[in-house]
């Protein structure tokens, strides 16, 4: 066998190796001082045709709309009108109401499992908001704005949560793993970018159908490592697929920094430079930046001109799920340090700064937002929740395997439900 | 009524936890939000909130206590206008009194059928399985869990050998998902601890090249349904280096995580994946059932020249076993061992069906059928020379496995009985293995789908024909 100790024979110097390692674990003072904050209107917005050898640019700059005063500046501002501003609020504001109730209702042990976007909101509420209501969703875990932007019932949302007797998936998946094709949401898998080629693989249906709906997914910027991201650039950029490629960057992969994906190299859009196609790195917690870039994107797909890479340049606040304690391996505070601020805040500042909105309005909002939340986890409540009673009948468990249940499992299906009359009676219902 | 506070899972695979610190006492107030305690988990520790608006009664489990299993009532609240002191007392009038004077290593909730569960599968393994002849007669022995076994396992081979490493999602900061490689950062450093980008695919093929080039590397997966993007490298690569290089090359290599079903986490993250690796040549598989076993074989692996597929079990992560204390206990790949001797049936499992097989096996003396278990311990090479002779002691054989039925270890074992021990058979060989549907995650649903004791009861006495 190889003998490892063996030296070299010249007085070469040793390799070596990088290991990675966060500037900032617990206790440090974080400072993001370094990170370059490109001027709101800095970055030209191409025509949605260029090809991508001339926007290369747009991979290693920030696109760009609100300026940290709240103004709305530059070539990528989307114009949009006060009314779409505040829809688009309301929305972010809901998903944040319902993250804070669901995730206090995981702590109070009312369900297993939950996840939260917060400070997030924008790379899924305004980028559904850029896409027509019938293009394809992919989405990642955290994309929970997905739904709330397509007015999804929240009772759904959270039965599913639940698992309880109005849950539609059946008590089948985990927490969150929502699936609402009617609403153009891909069902959450539990299983890191397999959402990117399935994605390509729809776009491509569409094309061949000569159907006029484009496909659009999410991963973080941790699996953008898995090898079924890079296999859907490639397929995307040979069949020129009209798909957009969303990356989170939230700096964190569970305990994770994004060094561990590449990110002390070069910028995730980037990666867009070597498979020939339009990337765009975009400020994440910039919610009209994430529209304007998605728009872009969009229109580039729906003229055949090709798919697009996007980067949101944001940063995760809270911890990676329920069962996840970030103090372990972060500073607390380096949420407050993110140079970006927050999505929330940001766009209520420029509302206001519009003088289309203030802060009543805003307060009574989110009263209004919390207290629907509430109101509709009582409902959902009545219908249960997690490991108090029996909400799916046995039964369901054997259906959907096959298209038609086979024979064996039939058969199975029937000792067990002969097993539970015998043990409880013929009347006997789970609860 | 006083509203009982329950252990909380506070992760789907949380059984059991440590109860750091109360944040409120007896008599204080208390609405839906407010923080009771703070709980530590095996992955964090996680802030536990009140639902429901009252006054602590009496706090029935003391900070820092250990262990407490999920569903153990650590506190009460009385609701409106109760006397918050009393009302325990009468809901529960012999038990409540006495509990907050229990030591905290006693409290571990001896009222909650969660507890019950746990002390009834751990009791066979720790006190009446049979020695195992690879151990010699009279060795000490540690309690560890299986979890620190590995850990220990993995550490004493780093220390024996600089080729070993460890490498992996999660393994090096944040001492792996399920905290298996608790301390071997500080021990080892960053060139021997490593963490990955995210990547299954990439550092299954890094691995075997790594082995290939002369080192001995410990792959985790950080459970094995995410080795499905891997497992081109560990067939078409791992397996096969020796073969096809004409046996000039070798890939050393161990892959191992968590495999099978852990509690609530749905059909995609619920499989047990022996079946397959088992049925390819080239590749060891293990599968152990305790922490002696998890240790002794972890250490055989990693000493193995062969590639290496170590399939562990998350639920079985936390359980107590003993361990032979022995500076260097290993153990021999490809043997199985009796658990338990018996005359009337040989239940044969791996993994955690063997804590189930166990189980059976106590109960079932309880009806004057003898059981003899068998843990098969290493799934590829089979031991079928130690089933066999059981099965010429006894006549008849159950197999458990917690797992798909078709194309299972069950049903090679069958096929190995048909044809070489078929005139030892008195009746059909049986296999108790789970429903045959992706594994639901409602607890209900998933209660029903896997396999549990009374259904290797009834299999027994079936084939017994002792209805």
């Amino acid at each position: 066998m190889p003998e490892t100790d063996r030296r070299p024979a010249s007085n070469l110097q040793p390799l070596s190796l990088h290991i990675p390692e966060p500037r900032y674990r617990p206790g440090d003072t974080p400072d993001f001082g370094d990170i370059v904050v490109p001027a709101v209107d800095a970055t030209p917005r191409p025509g949605e045709a260029t090809k991508p050898d001339a926007m290369r640019d747009l991979c290693y700059g920030l696109v760009r709309v609100l300026d940290f005063d709240g103004q709305a500046k530059g070539q990528w501002d989307p114009k949009l009108s006060p009314e779409r501003l505040r829809t688009m609020l309301r929305y972010m504001m809901l998903v944040r109401a319902f993250d804070d109730r669901m995730f206090r209702a995981q702590r109070q042990g009312k369900t297993s499992f939950y996840m939260k976007c917060t400070g997030e909101e924008a790379t899924s509420v305004a980028s559904t908001m850029a896409l027509d209501r019938g293009d394809m969703c992919f989405p990642s875990y955290r994309q929970q704005g997905i739904l709330i932007a397509r007015d999804y019932p929240l009772i759904q949302m959270m039965n599913q949560i639940y698992s309880n007797r109005g849950d539609h998936l059946l008590g089948r998946q985990l927490p969150i793993m929502y699936s609402a094709p009617e609403h153009g949401f891909f069902s959450v898998s539990g299983n890191l970018a397999t959402q990117y080629p399935q994605a390509v693989g729809w776009a491509m249906a569409s094309a061949s159908k000569g159907d006029s709906r484009i496909a659009t997914v999410w991963c973080g910027e941790g699996s953008s490592a898995e090898g079924d991201f890079h296999s859907a650039l490639t397929f995307a950029t040979v069949y020129n697929a009209p798909v957009i490629f969303n990356v989170v960057n939230n700096q964190w992969a569970i305990s994770s920094f994004s060094g561990f994906a590449g990110g002390e190299r070069t910028t995730f859009a980037a990666r867009a430079v070597g498979y020939g196609i339009a990337g765009l790195r975009v400020d994440g917690n910039d919610p009209l930046a994430v529209y304007a870039a998605t728009q872009w994107a969009a229109d580039r797909a729906r003229t055949n001109s090709g798919p697009t890479l996007i980067e949101h340049f944001t940063y995760r606040s809270e911890g990676h799920s329920t069962s996840d304690d970030p103090s372990a391996y972060r500073p607390a505070d380096e949420a407050s340090a993110w140079p970006f601020g927050d999505p929330i805040v940001r766009l209520r500042q420029h509302l206001e700064t519009l003088g289309e909105w203030d802060g009543e309005r805003h307060e009574a909002q989110r009263a209004e937002l919390e207290d629907l939340v509430k109101t509709t986890q009582k409902q959902s409540e009545k219908l249960g929740i997690l490991g108090h009673g029996m909400h799916q009948p046995f039964e369901t468990m054997f259906q959907d395997v096959f298209e038609d249940m086979p024979w064996h499992l039939k058969e199975q299906c029937a000792q067990m439900l002969a097993e539970q009359e015998a043990k409880f009676g013929p009347d006997w219902k789970p609860e | 009524m006083a509203i009982e506070l329950k252990m909380p899972a506070l992760s789907p695979t949380m059984e059991e936890g440590t109860l750091a610190k109360w944040l409120v006492k007896e008599g204080d107030s208390v609405k839906s939000g407010d923080i009771l305690a703070e709980i530590e988990t095996d992955k964090a520790t996680m802030e536990f909130e009140a639902i429901d608006e009252g006054t602590i009664g009496q706090i029935l489990v003391a900070e820092g206590t250990d262990n407490v299993k999920v569903g153990t009532v650590i506190a009460t609240i009385a609701g409106e206008g109760e006397e918050a002191s009393s009302s325990p007392v009468r809901t529960e009038p012999v038990e409540a009194p006495s509990l907050p004077s229990t030591p905290p290593e006693e409290k571990t909730g001896p009222s909650t059928s969660s507890g019950q569960t746990e002390e009834r599968v751990e009791k066979p393994a720790a006190t009446e399985r049979a020695s195992d002849p690879a151990i010699p007669a009279g060795t000490a022995m540690v309690k560890l869990t299986v979890r620190e076994a590995l850990r220990d396992a993995m550490a004493e081979e780093m220390r024996a050998d600089d080729r070993v490493f460890v490498m992996g999602e999660e393994v090096a900061e944040y001492q792996g998902a399920y905290k298996v490689t608790q301390g071997l950062l500080d021990e080892f450093g960053a060139r021997r601890v490593i963490d990955t980008p995210i990547t299954e695919y990439g550092f299954a093929g890094l691995g075997a090249g790594a082995a290939m080039g002369g080192l001995k590397p410990v792959i985790e997966f950080m459970t094995f349904n995410f080795a499905m993007q891997a497992i081109d490298h560990i067939i078409n690569s791992a397996a096969k280096t020796n073969y096809m290089s004409g046996g000039q090359m070798r890939c050393p290599i161990v892959f191992r995580g968590p495999n099978g079903a852990a509690s609530r986490v749905g059909a995609q993250h619920s499989q047990n994946f022996a079946p397959w690796y088992a049925s390819v040549p080239g590749l060891i598989v293990i599968s152990p059932y305790d922490a002696a076993d998890a240790k002794g074989l972890m250490k055989a692996a990693i000493r193995s020249e062969d590639p290496v597929v170590f399939l562990e079990n998350e639920l079985l992560y936390g359980r107590s076993f003993d361990v032979p204390d022995l500076p260097d206990h290993v153990l021999p790949i490809g043997k199985a061992r009796i658990m338990r001797e018996g005359s009337d049936v040989t239940i044969v499992s791996y993994s955690i069906g063997v804590g189930l097989a166990l189980e059976a096996a106590d109960s079932l003396a309880g009806e004057g059928i003898d059981a003899e278990v068998i843990d098969l311990r290493t799934l590829r090479p089979l031991d079928t020379a130690t089933v066999l002779a059981s099965l010429k002691k006894t006549n008849h054989l159950v197999v458990v496995e917690e797992g798909w039925p078709i194309c299972s270890i069950a049903s090679e074992l069958a096929m190995v009985a048909m044809e070489q021990g078929f005139d030892d058979l008195d009746a059909p060989v049986v296999r108790v293995c789970n429903e045959d549907v992706p594994l639901p995650y409602a607890a209900n649903l998933e209660k029903a789908a896997l396999v549990d004791t009374p259904r290797v009861i009834a299999a027994v006495k079936a084939v017994l024909n002792r209805g």
